[in-house]
């Protein structure tokens, strides 16, 4: 399948990540070459096979449903880019 | 007593019981050599002060009387492990000044069992790679050298099969999505073992592929191996997937007896156009094994030709969702705002700058195949093959099949840049032999058997029966002695 340079920004768009129009159509070649590769599973007999959830026939666990984790702000905030009064700094998200 | 960085664990750990050395002299001796190797760049986040530390420790602890499996022993953390208060970049400029605030499981298990970290270990970013080149610190370099140019070690857990060959360390960590344990380990002439899924939590370690990533030993034998693997190993209630099974001693399991058990050469493995030498590599393998005692049979896994493209379905898939994280809020890079910028560009921004060109790569192509519209006709394909790759796996071992021989890797390492003007899919064909053992969970042991025609190192894989890693420990050691591998590269650096 070929994928055009707008497939190729919508892409980019869904992934939050700024590509500039320059780099579209390189981008879109890239796209192209990696889905053709990824089109030889359209050989395989998947009727009646069902996708596959977990690797290993595991239960999950469960576990009683009470809070074991809290109380960490400081630790929480150490690591971001920009962090005041007990929260996470955004720029302006509503008008 | 050899030099006290050459040591394998076996042997250190040995030593350290007689009081012949201390944990401070092994911790000294490797810091010097990683000093004097910054042109393997495998080390990225030296931390001399914590391994002393850690090493002054464990020395006490022996002298008490109550070492276990790694008390003393000198070891590097690949980056994609997080670790308290150290850098944790995943080899990503997004993740450029994280320091945890907690330990990843598997390291804080190798650090209850007494191991000294000496440091963080360079690998590809968000090991996305195959060869240590899209890292953010530059390429590791492999201490193999035959002619002028600088190799890989190998991907991603490029550093850490570095470290290890080059004798910077006793062993090191590495993890496993598609063959990053044991690719790097049969380009650098070292043991790698990728375990079961399951095996090894997963909790602190920097997510690419959860269904597929796996933490594993990179160490200089298989002994070696089975005796961290033991300390690595466990089930921990913060990560869902690992497996609540008792963990054994390995290392007891090494009897070096393999009589009658039944080892598979797949056919489907014999692809076009394999070099010479590596098909000799293999046939010398499984004549080794039958030598002694097992038996050699033919098998088929009919849907290998379909592990790597569902593998660049899934994994990239899962990367796309994991990596969506790294949003300049909460931790790392955030990239600078023009006048008027809002959120989106923000977002848009932080992971244009802070992702390098294969992450962004991936990560989109994840997009695209999980977008509406592409679900079904990609990711839910890719799932069910997926399920018939491993079917193949389960009907061979129903069949009787104890292990599976193939070669690791279609070649011998190659020179770094080589690859850069080639189409991403030419990469990832290196993982050809490896991607299926993660898309069906299993685990797999690449091992050092012989030499390429120029003297670089060649590996094969030993594929186990899943939680059988005690087995297929055992079965690799008896190939690892037989091949009577004991070339090291020659130092250059």
């Amino acid at each position: 399948m070929s994928i055009d340079t707008q497939t190729a920004r919508r892409v980019a768009k869904l992934a939050r990540i700024k590509v500039e129009d320059e780099a579209l159509p390189a981008l879109a070649e890239e796209f192209s070459a990696i889905l053709g590769f990824i089109e030889q599973l359209n050989e395989v007999d998947v009727e009646g096979v069902e996708p596959m959830t977990s690797v290993t026939p595991m239960r999950l666990k469960r576990r009683e449903d009470v809070v074991t984790d809290g109380d960490q702000q400081e630790k929480i905030l150490a690591n971001a880019p920009d962090a005041r009064e007990g929260f996470f700094a955004v720029p302006k998200v509503v008008e | 007593m050899p030099d006290l960085n050459k040591m394998t664990i076996a042997e250190a750990r040995d030593a350290l019981a007689r009081g012949d050395v201390s944990s401070v002299e092994l911790t000294e001796a490797c810091l010097a050599e990683i000093e004097g190797a910054a042109a393997l760049n495998a080390f990225v986040h030296n931390t001399p002060q914590i391994a002393l530390e850690q090493a002054r420790a464990a020395d006490a602890r022996i002298a008490a009387g109550e070492a276990a499996a790694m008390t003393g022993i000198p070891i590097g953390i690949k980056d994609l492990f997080c670790t308290q208060g150290v850098p944790s970049q995943a080899g990503s400029a997004i993740l450029e000044g994280f320091r945890p605030e907690y330990e990843s499981t598997v390291s804080q298990n190798l650090k209850d069992a007494g191991a000294v970290m000496l440091g963080k270990l360079n690998m590809d970013e968000f090991a996305m790679g195959s060869s240590n080149e899209t890292s953010v610190y530059g390429d590791a370099v492999n201490p193999w050298k035959v002619d002028d140019r600088r190799l890989t070690p190998g991907g991603s857990s490029g550093g850490s099969a570095a470290a290890v060959a080059a004798d910077l360390c006793l062993a090191a960590t590495g993890t496993d999505t598609g063959g990053s344990i044991r690719q790097p380990a049969a380009f650098t002439g070292i043991t790698g073992l990728k375990p079961t899924y399951g095996r090894c939590s997963r909790w602190g370690i920097v997510a690419f592929a959860s269904s597929l990533d796996q933490a594993g030993p990179m160490t200089k034998t298989v002994r070696d191996a089975a005796i961290m693997f033991g300390a690595m190993a466990g089930h921990d209630p913060k990560d869902s997937t690992s497996a609540d099974l008792p963990v054994p001693d390995f290392e007891a399991m090494l009897s070096g007896d393999i009589r009658g058990k039944k080892i598979g050469i797949p056919g489907e493995y014999r692809m076009e156009g394999m070099p010479q030498e590596i098909e000799k590599l293999w046939s010398d393998g499984a004549v080794m094994l039958r030598d002694a005692g097992a038996e050699i049979v033919d098998i088929s896994l009919p849907h290998t030709k379909y592990a790597l493209p569902a593998y660049y379905v899934i994994a990239p898939a899962e990367a796309s969702s994991n990596l969506a994280r790294y949003d300049g809020v909460r931790f790392g890079h955030r990239a600078k705002l023009a006048q008027g910028d809002g959120i989106t560009e923000m977002y848009e921004k932080t992971r244009a700058e802070g992702f390098g060109p294969e992450v962004q790569r991936r990560v989109m192509i994840g997009t695209y195949v999980l977008s509406a519209g592409f679900y079904d006709a990609y990711y839910n394909r890719a799932r069910k093959v997926r399920a018939l790759i491993k079917k193949d796996f389960d009907d061979v071992f129903a069949a009787g099949v104890d292990a599976i021989l193939t070669p690791a890797t279609p070649s011998a390492a190659f020179g770094l840049g080589e690859m850069t003007d080639a189409d991403p899919v030419q990469m990832y064909l290196n993982d050809v032999f490896t991607v299926t053992v993660n898309l069906a969970g299993l685990p797999g042991i690449a091992v050092p058997t012989g030499l390429d025609k120029s003297g670089l190192p060649l590996g094969l894989q030993l594929i186990g029966r899943p939680w059988q890693e005690g087995d297929l420990l055992n079965t690799a050691q008896v190939l690892e002695q037989a091949a009577g591998f004991v070339s090291k590269p020659d130092k250059w650096w």
